[in-house]
């Protein structure tokens, strides 16, 4: 399978990374060399195979529901490029 | 080049433990040692300072009782660990000036038992690379000279833009060049398709990739959960043992963590290997394999028969597609983790008309290209009509691939023998084709460990006729290191210790 230049563009948006017009073919290029390796698993058999979906055969462990932690607001927003009173600064999203 | 910088972590240990030397003067001639090897790039931040206040507090408990096993060892930290206070951004733009507010489990663990922090360390952008060309800090220097190279003309090298220079391997590249240029003792590491394992073959180190699980991931910076482990890399192979004590062991914070104890792994070093069974995997003899790769693992075999183990010949038949599998996963994972970011949290922003065009944009300019290569792959076989063909098709590779070591475990094998890599270490800016999967095939070896989730061990065992380091690679069950710490001490003694390069860069 290969992909032509609008779906790169749909998958830059997708993935929410901007992509000017003069890259979207040298990326083409790249995830369709990509896609070529990974066609060697068509070959595989698996029929009847369940997919992994966790590699150590344990429990997930549980713990009493109850609220562990709280309060730190101002540890959550220490990093944050923009905050006003407390809150993450985005621009306006609704009209 | 000092003496004690010189040491193993075990004798420093031993001396510190005796008092015949400091914290304070070992931690001082490392920090002198990282001064003057600036042109390597190992070290992207100096935590000179706190190094010095941490090594002042070793001593003080090595004077009294209560000193941990680590005590006043100082060590180095890969910039993918949330160090409290400290630089932490996985080698990205888009974590800039990002300082966390907690702990990594793995570096707490550390310092519970008595390490001293000397600053953070080189490696490619969210480890997504194998020669620590992605990072945004740019490319590390293996302290071995490239072949026929003059230590001036390596040494004008470094303050340019490196090229021709050794690549260390990645993504872990920082930390091993910096352990192979005794700039620290050991240092962290982190594993999700050979992060650990290449870099200590590049640089003639010791490294180990647990079993999934044995290690907490909680506060590393995640790459691909299902895959990502914490290691350590060193200079010899008890060393190795060393820093994995310490840096497992269960934690709540990580629901993948396992409870079980951690065994006592240094005292597996020295057990006989007599009785043990090795498996060589016939699917890893490559067409086209270089003689010298293959001579290397012949040589290993015999090693290991000589010490009394038994080799036989077993098949891995799934092993050619766990490479291609990997590149769907990871990235996959990639995808969903990296969503992160996104200028709002933490980090980079990029001004935009609409919160749409500042992730956009803050996304575009803080991933480097590797990484948003990855995110597109991910986010495409993750997509509506790709899921099954693409992602459930290569999870299922994967169990197939956890299958052929569940069958030879069963048929009595403890460990199976392996070259780490292709090659030996190629040059910075040697690997820059329009084709991302010739840099990739690097780590054809290591990935089958990721996808079954197994114990890997990485020791160095000759070099190349060009005089570069070459390793081996031990397999093991899961949960059992103890057999890959005893079988990769049998290789490091038959193999001879390895004279590490002089200090050119200094």
């Amino acid at each position: 399978m290969s992909v032509d230049l609008n779906t790169v563009r749909r998958i830059a948006h997708l993935a929410r990374i901007a992509v000017s017009d003069a890259e979207t073919p040298h990326l083409q290029n790249e995830i369709n060399a990509i896609l070529k390796f990974v066609e060697a698993l068509d070959e595989v058999d698996v029929e009847g195979v369940e997919p992994m979906t966790s590699v150590t055969p344990m429990q997930l462990p549980m713990r009493e529901d109850v609220v562990a932690d709280g309060d730190i607001a101002k540890l959550v927003l220490a990093n944050a490029p923009l905050t006003e009173d407390g809150f993450f600064v985005v621009p306006k999203v609704i009209e | 080049m000092s003496d004690l910088t010189s040491l193993t972590l075990a004798e420093a240990r031993d001396r510190l433990k005796s008092r015949t030397i400091s914290s304070a003067e070992i931690t001082r001639a490392h920090l002198e040692a990282i001064e003057r090897a600036k042109g390597l790039n190992a070290f992207i931040a100096v935590t000179a300072d706190k190094a010095l206040q941490m090594a002042e507090a070793s001593d003080a408990r090595l004077a009294k009782k209560g000193a941990g096993p680590l005590e006043g060892l100082p060590i180095g930290i890969k910039d993918l660990y949330a160090t409290e206070g400290v630089h932490t951004q996985a080698c990205s733009h888009i974590l800039d000036g990002f300082k966390p507010v907690y702990e990594s489990t793995v570096t707490g663990n550390l310092w519970r038992d008595g390490a001293v922090m000397l600053g953070k360390l080189n490696m490619d952008e969210f480890a997504m690379g194998s020669s620590n060309e992605t990072s945004y800090y740019g490319p590390v220097a293996s302290p071995w000279l490239p072949p026929n190279w003059s230590r001036d003309r390596a040494r004008a090298a470094t303050s340019s833009d490196k090229r021709g220079l050794l690549t260390p391997g990645g993504s872990s590249g920082g930390s091993a060049s910096a352990v192979a240029a005794r700039l620290c003792l050991a240092a962290t590491a982190s594993d999700t398709g050979g992060s650990i394992r290449q870099p200590a073959a590049f640089t003639g180190i010791v490294g180990i990739k647990p079993t999934y699980g044995r290690c907490s991931r909680y506060g590393m910076v995640a790459f691909a959960s299902s895959l990502d482990q914490a290691g350590p890399l060193a200079r010899t192979v008890r060393d190795a043992a060393i820093m994995l004590g310490s840096m497992a062991g269960p934690d709540p914070k990580d629901s993948t963590c396992s409870p079980s104890p951690v065994p006592d792994y240094e005292a597996a070093i020295g057990r006989s290997i007599k009785g043990m069974k090795i498996g060589v995997p016939k699917e890893y003899r490559l067409e086209g394999m270089s003689t010298e790769i293959d001579a290397l693992w012949s040589r290993g075999a015999e090693w290991l028969r000589a010490a009394g183990a038994s080799v036989v010949d077993v098949s891995l038949p799934h092993t050619p597609y766990a490479l291609p599998a990997y590149y769907i996963v990871a990235p996959a994972e990639a995808s969903s983790n990296l969503a992160r970011y996104d200028g709002v949290r933490y980090g980079l922003r990029e001004p935009g008309a609409d919160i749409l065009d500042l992730y956009e944009k803050t996304r575009a300019r803080g991933f480097g290209p590797e990484v948003r290569r990855r995110l597109m792959i991910g986010t495409y076989v993750l997509s509506a009509g790709y899921y099954d063909a693409y992602y459930v098709r290569a999870q299922k590779i994967r169990t197939l691939i956890k299958r052929d070591f569940e069958r030879v475990f069963a048929d009595g094998v403890d460990a199976v023998l392996t070259p780490a890599t292709p090659t030996a270490a190629f040059g910075i800016g040697e690997k820059g084709s329009d084709n991302p999967v010739e840099m990739y095939l690097n780590d054809i070896f290591t990935v089958t460990v990721n996808m079954a989730g197994l114990p890997g061990l990485v020791a160095p065992a000759g070099l190349s006729s060009e005089g570069l380091p070459l390793g081996l690679q031990l397999i093991g069950r899961p949960f059992d290191e103890e057999t890959l710490f005893a079988l990769g001490e049998t290789i490091e003694q038959s193999a001879g210790r390895v004279t590490l390069p002089d200090p050119w860069w200094a």
